[in-house]
């Protein structure tokens, strides 16, 4: 742990190599299910920096062209040399994938724009644009609040090295890095937010420094955010009117994920969520109380309890199977929710064979069964479908299977259920 | 013995007059769990299962009955404070069931806790059962079956599936606990290992993990240290979840290197502990490990 920048915060510091701190709690942007956290776009994270007193240079958001060059006409009227202009998708890379380009001239910026606006950057269309003035970058750094499960604390992070990876940096360079935990009940404190500022290189604006740290832990609380970061913060160059140079921190780019757990507080963050970007299987499964992540794969999987659906998708892959789907239907899935969850999965062409897996504790066999018929009932592909049911109301569950006459196969164990549907799988392929 | 719940265990059931809490307050009751309070603010004085009082506050449920032990069946806004009203009353031993609560709210809450010197299972959790002596929050009690083998997860439903398979194979247990699947939990497996590493009746362990989270490597390292001889096998669940994808629970994801399913199973393997690739396994590779048939 030698060559760390703060000796001091040695005992806060977990024996784990620092950049695997970094994304804990940070789904990829597709993977959304109840329960998960909720990625903003950059624009929406520069609004809540704002609010949380942060320096962030001026920006609008354009989604077409014209509107692109009259906003551009205007930075470029108040002074600017350069409009800067950013592809708004919530996947990572959009720079090296084209798109965030500079522009000189209204021309250009509608140009750039026009390249820009309906780009596909990894399966996602650009709909947006964020367009600012250029920033006359001196120096860039990084910082950033996490939530740090093992530590159950937040943790900011800083560090002289912004505008790159921050894994790499953390992975090649750990003396570029500094690190502390935010007490839980009184917060980032002054000696905290300076050591951050101090251990950043930034000594001689250590008060705009630290007010700027002690700024990104207030965005995290303020939004139950799981993660705020800023990269680069950058020291910027203006030029006033009057020709006088200045240099100030400002926030460049911003990343921002809630909880989704404490949005019924925040109703005004659940807007800012953007449900473009979503598959709307998810945003449908997430209407429903119902946690779905779409796969590759063919065989349908209707589970209760995240867990075990993890599993059940194991098994089914051990068992030479690809799934098609996590689904978990949750506590207490009424049988309207399984014929809900049942829709879904058969919206996905490519599933062959479904698996229903319920361990009934909260969720009541018969009530599952009810929905599966229900479901049955409505479905216009024969898709065959193994079912096994054990636990709470399991026999009222099977009695009804059986007498539906809807063709629904019983299996007596996960492990018989798994090969089962792998075989009918394969079979109707 | 057993750990956390037993025949003394005198239970308090938080929100009891809630759709939930009345449904497993009798579910508990039937087990012959020893429920000696329940609380609803503004329900004071009402009884329910014909003989289990009602109060207002935990304070004076605690003074009335001597209540030591505290399961929380209430909402997600409320739970956080519930918690807190447990520990102020000095309840030691506090199950949360209740899913969804906001994690900054849970940072906060388990400090408090820990400050405290209580105890928190939870949140986002299924309970505990010590066979035929008690059972505290939401796992079937028809399930189980008494005898010495400990397990411990950080899955609900899974959880019942390994209990059922143990159960068929006529292997008993001495408590099931299930810590919860959140990011911020009050108790880790490193806690519940220690609780059984100090039970006599607990001959032997099971572990089921999840991708994500350092927890499982934490559990191993604490098996190497203080459990070398006492047979252990662990199922990781989420082995085959596509990287970057969090499946369901919050504390469920794979990212970059970290929290893998390979990391983990080498991690436990190195350990000692036998890893099964299905739950159906684990009975097998118990009696494998060294454990006796009761």
């Amino acid at each position: 742990m030698a060559g760390w920048a703060v000796p001091d915060d040695l005992t806060m510091l977990p024996q784990r190599p620092l950049w695997s701190l970094r994304y804990p709690e940070v789904p990829d942007q597709r993977s959304r299910g109840a329960g998960a956290s909720v990625k903003l776009q950059e624009f929406a994270a520069k609004q809540l920096l704002v609010q949380a007193g942060l320096p962030v240079p001026a920006w609008s958001v354009a989604t077409t062209a014209a509107e692109a060059r009259t906003q551009a006409e205007g930075y470029l009227a108040a002074g600017a040399d350069r409009v800067v202009i950013k592809a708004q998708v919530l996947v990572g890379g959009r720079g090296k994938a084209g798109g965030v380009k500079l522009a000189a001239t209204a021309d250009e910026a509608e140009t750039v724009a026009t390249a820009i606006l309906g780009m596909d950057i990894k399966g996602i269309t650009v709909r947006r644009v964020l367009i600012g003035a250029a920033a006359d970058i001196v120096k860039e750094f990084y910082l950033a609040a996490v939530l740090d499960r093992t530590e159950q604390r937040v943790r900011i992070m800083g560090s002289a090295e912004g505008g790159v990876e921050i894994e790499t940096v953390a992975e090649t360079n750990p003396d570029a890095m500094v690190s502390v935990l935010a007490h839980p009940h009184l917060g980032l404190l002054d000696h905290q937010a300076r050591e951050i500022a101090f251990a950043m290189g930034l000594g001689d604006r250590w008060k705009e420094a630290a007010a700027i740290a002690k700024g990104v832990f207030k965005a995290a609380i303020d939004n139950d955010a799981d993660l705020v970061e800023i990269n680069p913060l950058a020291i910027v160059r203006t030029v006033g009117p009057d020709g006088t140079v200045t240099e100030s921190i400002q926030a460049l780019d911003a990343k921002i994920t809630l909880d989704d757990s404490a949005l019924y507080r925040h109703p005004q963050l659940e807007q800012l969520r953007d449900l473009d970007e979503e598959d709307p299987v998810d945003v449908e499964a997430r209407g429903l109380g119902l946690s779905f992540i779409r796969l590759e794969g063919t065989i349908g999987c209707m589970v209760n309890g995240a867990g075990l659906a993890m599993a059940t998708m194991d098994l089914v892959k051990r068992a030479g199977g690809e799934p098609a789907n996590f689904l978990d239907i949750g506590g207490g899935a009424r049988s309207d929710k399984v014929a809900a969850a049942m829709r879904l999965i058969l919206s996905d062409d490519s599933v062959r064979a479904i698996l229903v897996n319920i361990f009934g504790g909260i969720a009541r066999g018969d009530e599952v069964a009810r929905g599966l018929i229900e479901a049955r009932a409505q479905q216009t592909r024969d898709v065959p479908m193994v079912v096994r049911i054990v636990g709470t109301n399991a026999d009222l569950a099977a009695d009804i299977l059986r007498e539906s006459g809807a063709g629904i196969e019983a299996a007596s164990s996960l492990d018989a259920a798994v090969e089962r549907v792998v075989a009918l799988a394969g079979v109707s392929a | 013995m057993s750990i956390l719940v037993d025949q003394h265990t005198r239970l308090l059931v938080q929100g009891i007059t809630g759709r939930e809490g009345l449904f497993h307050a009798t579910a508990m009751q039937a087990y012959g769990t020893n429920i000696v309070a329940g609380t609803t603010p503004g329900k004071g004085g009402q009884t329910v299962l014909e003989t289990v009082p009602v109060f207002d506050t935990v304070a004076q449920a605690v003074r009335a009955t001597g209540a030591d032990t505290t399961v929380i069946y209430v909402p997600a806004p409320g739970a956080p404070d519930a918690i807190l009203e447990a520990v102020d009353a000095g309840i030691g031993t506090i199950f949360c069931i209740t899913e969804h609560i906001p994690v900054l709210d849970m940072l906060k809450v388990v400090a408090e806790v820990h400050a405290k010197g209580a105890r928190l299972i939870g949140p986002n959790c299924p309970g505990a059962t010590s066979p035929g002596k008690a059972k505290v929050g939401i796992i079937p009690g028809s399930i189980h079956k008494p005898g010495h083998v400990g397990l411990v997860s950080r899955s609900g439903t899974l959880t019942y599936e390994v209990v059922q398979a143990l159960t068929d194979a006529g292997i008993g247990q001495s408590t099931c606990v299930g810590i919860g699947g959140d990011p911020i939990a009050g108790t880790s497996f490193t806690d519940v290992l220690q609780l059984f590493k100090d039970d006599p009746d607990t001959h032997a362990i099971v572990l089921m993990g999840e991708i994500g989270g350092g927890a499982e490597e934490a559990a191993a390292a604490y098996r190497a240290e203080h459990l070398p001889n006492v047979p252990m096998v662990a199922f990781i669940a989420g082995r085959t979840a596509p990287p970057g994808r969090r499946m369901g629970h919050a504390g469920a994801i794979i990212s970059g290197s970290g929290g893998t399913a390979e990391g983990k199973i080498a991690a436990l393997q190195a350990a000692g502990i036998r890893v099964a690739d299905s739950p159906s396994q684990i009975p097998a590779l118990l009696r494998e490990a060294g454990l006796r048939a009761d």
